[in-house]
């Protein structure tokens, strides 16, 4: 209600007086504060009066309501109407209030009359302007049809009923009222009061104006031009002439408090003042001006950081054709992983600068030297450039230690199987081979013709030729017999003393008891072909070795279970003896000392020096290798040399101690035997690489220098056959050559 | 026996390391501001001897750090700096929660800051130290200044990077310092000689960045920060060395020059003058005005033979650098717009050349396309509608390659449209037994003053061939050797079969005995045996030497290999294209 009267009352100021109009206007647009209000009650009295003029004025205008002029026609309206005039006292009273209230936002006009505000306070009553209700009819804001079956449509203010008028209108009635009644179009029923009214033509206009949007007051002039209530003149007056609050006199209580907060937070420290501002930062000057040393101590064990390796031809953007990826390499590279990759990028060409794009990995790369950066340990690392050439040994030139086997001079051809062992007569001038065919050989030396073909029916394992010069004997393992053989290739004396050892036993009697070692002599065709004694063992015999002398050989049975692993024959009295009580290990191969009575086992590990005088151990030498092979005494007896099937050759010196002075590990394969010259500081291994290595051995006199080893010469020759190369090696006793046997079914000789 | 039991892990090397979790709680840091003091300070973990030892028996990966590190750590204001950064955040964030935005800006006025000035000074004690390590500073510096001014991190930082850079580039200008440069596919390396220091930087091509996920920008970000610091100072004295004004200015000739020019075309003064520096293309004010310097001779020392002879070599050397500082003394370049301006730009300045461009490009340009003196224009299109007489048009790759050479390479082979030659990394010194381009060669037989290209080529031709017929020759001389070595062999078999000997006699043939060739198979033998001989330690770290020797050898006839199979293609195609 308010606010339309608010409008009103803005439409009514402007058409009337403009002085006071921007007071108003702040007014209206201001939301009453209470405050003010209470502060502006004081002089309400004298104001409120003035107001009403306005009021007055907003009544008198076109815009007044339809209820009002409708209140004419009826009888009994004028009755509710009348008996609504008593209450509208109460309303008006309301009124007054919100008038006073409205005045206050006013300014203070001093024009008006109390007369004229008499006046229109008569009017007041009779038109009603208000929208909220009806107030002839009491029953409030329902719907009528709850009325529609009585007689009556409410009540009124002194609460008797308003009647419906007597005569309802049907159908007809309406149409005809329609057909006749010019004003029918201007009449308007009105529920409440159940009564027509007809519009004055006043309504209509208004009614016409409101539809088209136009303003109901048709001498509002909507298009005035605006007057701007703060303008840039500086006015004379002020704006409000309020006088100064009280609290604008004294310090504000809240302020204070804040303040003192302020305070102890400083005094406190929680507050800082406002720092200076710091451009330091980011300005530079003369850092090392003065360089001390003093900060270099600390940084002793500081390791700077390894630069980036650079860029080489591959990484170019037009890199030489040879560095591009191939198809497969491409492939690879993107099969490998990241780190495993030898280039963390595809090398790439392109034709011309413009061309080459962006690398897509460029900030990956750079924060991955980042982490490396603060992350990675670092460590120095000691490189060691070492020239190869001064690792390898300084040797004497193997010119300087001439003679030795150099060149494979003949071969020797015949056998069928492959050759398992040699022996060369002491002369020098034979050479005795047997071999897996069956048969035992008999050669010339320096014309590589073969003399005798001796068959002995099964494969030979091993021969030796008698190192006495004076006989002329050879020994052969044949499967469990070891056969003397007597080649017959000597002078008449040597034969002759031959001889008469093998038949110089017969004067003494079988002996007693049941021997595991059978002697018989040999008859017929057997004979014939020069084997002249049997030697008849339990076990399958694998070696054969002479003591210098001529007249003791040993024999070598391999067994894991036995104490009877090697015999000692003495073919002068036909005599065997097993010289130890106890198996201590696998025999591989035995062998006498030269001059002392001392006698070699190697079992698989190890050598056991016996003294046979004394019958018992003397020294037991460690080979450091897997499994013996063979065995060889120096002919002056000092040192050893062992061949084992883990490719080593362990040289003893038994002077010195039991451990091999040196371990040589020169062939690739399994060595097969070894040899050491009679006379030249030499001696030979044999390999299943197809190879023999001939070394120089020298042991000076004078204790504190070193003994000289010393590889001479690869020879090579043998052809591997079934996984098998050189079977067998020996010297020749006053020549520096070597023979060699191998599993080529021939035997070389090399001067 | 009495006495105080030993307790394990109570002295020696377990007390030597601390844990990195350990060594953060002693600091009472978070992770990451541990992490950025260890980047900071340069402390870096170490790898113990025996891990499990100093794990306390343990052998769960950890990574370990010296206890004086972290002692050291400990005294660092920093850290506390650190701490006040916290708090500060912390404060910062109740304030915001609380909607107290007067506290907020109050908060922000204060906000801590460091300087890294002495950490920069103790880490680098020396100016030389410093030196030795900018290399990275410099990588990384390039790369932050090509990124884009959004999000990944603080404008501020970006254009520190972008005038650091800009002014160590022109420093490398004023001092000729540029030795080697390379175009490879992940950018351009350059390499100058500072102070005596080689160092390397690569900048990456001008495009922006995808930048990666998995890349954690904080910590390239602390990296930056130590670095700018470590490059301003490090620009300054190198600027104070030859009397320069530091922060760079533009001589006052040369700026006149190019206020009258472009005034008008760049408005903003305050930003133009940055973009003249970074143009590059004219010199920097001096403190002292300066009159050619004289170049410091080398004294003679003609003391003993020896030194005679270095001296000489280094003479020489000496002589190589002064004229490959003046390689483009005399010309004057204008860089199309598809060639990238500031790689080119600089590479000729630090060669005494001219350079301009066009207008519409950057700021910066002196001279015109239509200037009749231009002797080079460096064009990367496949040809040019206008075309001026008086001056060579070349490929960009030209100018690389001259400096990389030290000589003017002729210009043919780097015409407009022509395929141009490899671009060959000036970084590889190959050495004996490594794999040579032939290219390289090429440009080695130039170096030495040799006849050009052509003529060498047919040569080369010929030599192959000739080659082919030696070989044809020892082939057959093979061949020779190798049958009558079967006819013994068979002889001998017969004779060892006892079949029918065909007993004949031949006339034997004298055979001319090599003596050097058996001489060379002696010492073969000689050495075989000597092998056979060494200590299996010794045999070991041989057969790994010669391992490696023998990949390489392998490797480099692998690119032989491939080289030649290439250039028979190539061959082939030429051939067929005739026909």
């Amino acid at each position: 209600m308010e606010a339309s009267r608010g409008n009103v009352q803005k439409a009514e100021q402007r058409a009337g007086m403009k002085k006071t109009e921007k007071t108003n206007k702040k007014r209206s647009k201001q939301d009453e504060e209470e405050e003010e209000e209470e502060d502006q009650l004081f002089n309400l009295n004298n104001k409120s009066l003035e107001e009403d003029e306005d009021l007055s004025d907003s009544e008198e205008s076109v815009y007044s309501g339809l209820e009002d002029s409708g209140s004419d026609p009826d009888e009994e309206e004028e009755e509710g109407e009348d008996g609504g005039s008593d209450d509208d006292d109460e309303d008006e009273e309301d009124e007054q209030d919100q008038n006073e209230k409205s005045t206050v936002k006013k300014s203070k006009k001093k024009e008006g009359g109390d007369e004229e505000k008499e006046v229109k306070k008569e009017d007041e009553y009779d038109h009603d302007t208000s929208d909220e209700e009806d107030i002839r009819n009491t029953v409030g804001n329902i719907p009528m049809e709850w009325y529609k079956d009585f007689p009556h449509v409410g009540y009124d203010l002194d609460g008797k009923k308003i009647f419906k008028p007597i005569r309802n209108k049907d159908e007809l009635d309406d149409f005809l009222d329609k057909m006749e009644n010019p004003d029918y179009w201007k009449t308007v029923h009105d529920k409440k009061t159940a009564s027509d009214i007809v519009l004055s033509e006043e309504q209509i206009e208004l009614v016409n104006r409101l539809q088209k949007g136009q303003f109901g007051d048709v001498n509002f002039n909507e298009y005035e031009p605006t007057v701007e209530f703060f303008s840039n003149d500086v006015m004379i007056h002020p704006v409000t002439n309020r006088p100064a609050d009280k609290r604008s006199f004294i310090p504000s209580l809240i302020e204070k408090e804040k303040v003192s907060k302020l305070v102890h937070a400083i005094k406190m420290g929680w507050i800082k003042p406002r720092r200076v501002q710091d451009d330091s930062r980011g300005r530079f000057y003369d850092l090392w001006a003065n360089e001390d040393s003093s900060i270099l101590a600390k940084h002793k064990m500081h390791l700077p950081a390894p630069k980036i390796p650079l860029p080489g031809h591959e990484e170019s953007y037009n890199p030489p054709p040879e560095f591009m990826f191939t198809d497969e390499e491409k492939a690879l590279w993107e099969q490998q992983d990241p780190s495993d990759r030898k280039l963390p990028f595809i090398p790439k060409k392109y034709p011309s600068l413009r061309q080459v794009p962006a690398f897509s990995r460029f900030i990956h790369e750079r924060f991955e030297r980042c982490l490396d950066l603060y992350l990675c340990p670092r460590q120095r690392k000691m490189r060691v450039n070492v020239n190869p050439e001064d690792l390898i040994p300084k040797l004497p030139k193997p010119k300087d230690l001439q003679p030795f086997p150099t060149t494979q001079a003949l071969v020797y051809r015949g056998h069928s199987g492959l050759v398992r062992s040699i022996s060369v007569s002491p002369s020098g001038q034979w050479l005795v081979s047997g071999s897996d065919d069956g048969s035992v050989r008999l050669w010339e030396v320096c014309s590589s013709r073969c003399l005798k073909t001796v068959q002995v029916g099964g494969a030979v394992k091993s021969v030796a030729w008698n190192p006495n010069p004076s006989l002329c004997l050879v020994a052969v393992t044949v499967d469990s017999a070891v056969l003397i053989l007597s080649p017959a290739l000597a002078d008449k004396q040597v034969i002759s003393a031959s001889e008469r050892l093998l038949s110089a036993q017969q004067e003494e009697g079988p002996s007693e008891g049941p021997q595991p070692v059978v002697w018989s002599e040999m008859e017929g065709e057997e004979l014939n072909q020069g084997i002249r004694l049997k030697i008849q063992h339990p076990k399958p015999v694998h070696q054969v070795t002479w003591h210098s002398k001529g007249d003791y050989l040993a024999s070598v049975m391999p067994d894991h279970s036995s104490h009877m692993q090697v015999f000692i024959h003495q073919l002068s009295r036909r005599r065997s003896q097993n010289p130890f009580r106890r198996n201590k290990g696998l025999v591989q191969a035995v062998s006498f000392h030269p001059i002392r009575p001392y006698f070699f086992v190697a079992t698989q590990r190890s050598v056991r020096i016996y003294n046979l005088v004394k019958q018992e151990m003397t020294k037991k030498l460690q080979a450091n290798s897997k499994w013996i092979s063979s065995i060889a005494v120096h002919s002056g007896g000092d040192h050893v040399i062992c061949g084992s099937y883990d490719c080593r050759l362990s040289w003893f010196d038994l002077d010195l101690s039991t451990k091999p002075y040196k371990m040589l590990r020169h062939h690739k394969k399994a060595v097969r035997s070894v040899a050491y010259h009679r006379g030249y500081p030499l001696f030979a291994s044999a390999s299943d690489d197809g190879s023999v290595i001939v070394c120089h051995g020298t042991v000076y006199n004078d204790l504190l220098q070193n003994p000289l080893i010393v590889p001479v010469k690869v020879l090579r020759g043998h052809v591997i056959t079934h996984d098998l190369g050189v079977l067998d090696v020996t010297f020749h006793p006053t020549q520096p050559w070597v023979f060699s046997s191998g599993a080529d079914a021939t035997i070389r000789l090399f001067t | 026996m009495g006495g105080i039991q030993k307790k394990k892990y109570e002295r020696g090397s377990a007390t030597n390391y601390i844990t990195r979790n350990r060594a953060r709680k002693k600091l009472m840091l978070s992770l990451p501001d541990f992490r950025r003091l260890c980047i900071l300070k340069g402390i870096y973990p170490h790898e113990p001897k025996h891990k499990k030892k100093v794990n306390k028996g343990s052998t769960a990966p950890r990574t370990f750090y010296l206890l004086k590190d972290i002692r050291f750590l400990l005294h660092e204001p920093i850290v506390s700096k650190f701490r006040e950064y916290k708090i500060f955040v912390r404060k910062l964030r109740r304030a915001y929660g609380k909607t107290e935005w007067s506290a907020v800006e109050r908060l922000k006025e204060n906000k801590p800051a460091y300087k890294l000035d002495h950490i920069v000074k103790e880490r680098y004690p020396t100016f030389i130290d410093a030196l030795r390590d900018i290399d990275d500073a410099l990588c990384m510096c390039f790369l932050f200044s090509t990124f884009a001014r959004t999000g990944k991190c603080h404008v501020q930082t970006i254009q520190l990077c972008r005038r650091l850079t800009v002014e160590w580039m022109n420093y490398v200008i004023a001092s000729r310092a540029l030795r080697k440069v390379f175009l490879s596919i992940k950018g351009i390396y350059y390499q100058a000689e500072v102070m005596g220091q080689l160092i390397t930087w690569l900048v990456p091509y001008q495009f922006s960045h995808d930048h990666p996920t998995d890349v954690d920008y904080r910590v390239m970000a602390t990296f930056t920060e130590l670095y700018t610091t470590l490059l301003g100072f490090v620009n300054f004295r190198l600027y104070q060395s030859l009397n320069l004004v530091y922060p760079p200015k533009l001589d006052s000739k040369a700026e006149s020059e190019l206020k009258e020019v472009e005034e008008e075309d760049y408005a903003m003064n305050s930003e133009s003058h940055t973009e003249k520096l970074s143009a590059l293309s004219s010199s920097l004010a001096r403190v002292v005005s300066s009159e050619e310097e004289e170049e410091a001779k080398l004294d003679q020392f003609p003391d003993e033979e020896e030194d005679m002879e270095k001296m000489e070599a280094r003479e020489k050397e000496q002589k190589q650098l002064e004229t490959q500082k003046k390689i483009f003394e005399g010309l004057k370049f204008f860089i199309n717009r598809e060639v990238p301006r500031e790689s080119l730009a600089f590479v000729i300045r630090c060669f005494g050349g001219q350079v301009s461009w066009d207008k519409s490009v950057c700021i910066g340009s002196t001279y015109d396309v239509t200037d009749e003196t231009i002797t080079h224009q460096i064009v990367d299109r496949p040809n040019v509608d206008k075309q001026y007489m008086n001056r060579y048009y070349i490929q960009p790759q030209w100018v690389y390659d001259c400096v990389n050479t030290k000589m003017r390479l002729p210009v043919e082979d780097y015409f407009l449209g022509v395929t141009l030659p490899p671009h060959l990394s000036p970084f590889v010194e190959e050495k004996e037994g490594d794999y040579v381009p032939p290219e390289k060669l090429k440009i080695m037989a130039l170096q030495r003053g040799e006849k050009p290209a052509q003529q060498q080529d047919e040569e080369e031709d010929e030599e192959e061939e000739e080659e082919e017929e030696e070989d044809e020759n020892e082939e057959e001389e093979d061949d020779e050797e190798e049958a009558e070595e079967k006819n013994l062999k068979k002889m001998e078999e017969q004779r060892s079969q006892g079949k029918s000997l065909q007993v004949k006699v031949t006339p034997g043939k004298v055979k001319a005995e090599n003596r050097a060739r058996l001489e060379q198979e002696e010492k073969a033998e000689e050495k075989r045996l000597a092998i056979m001989m060494m200590k299996k330690k010794e045999k070991y770290l041989y057969d790994k030497i010669m391992f490696g020797k023998k990949r390489q050898v392998r490797e480099a006839n692998k690119l032989a290999a491939k080289r030649k199979a290439h250039d028979d293609a190539e061959k082939a195609k030429k051939k067929k294209a005739r026909k």
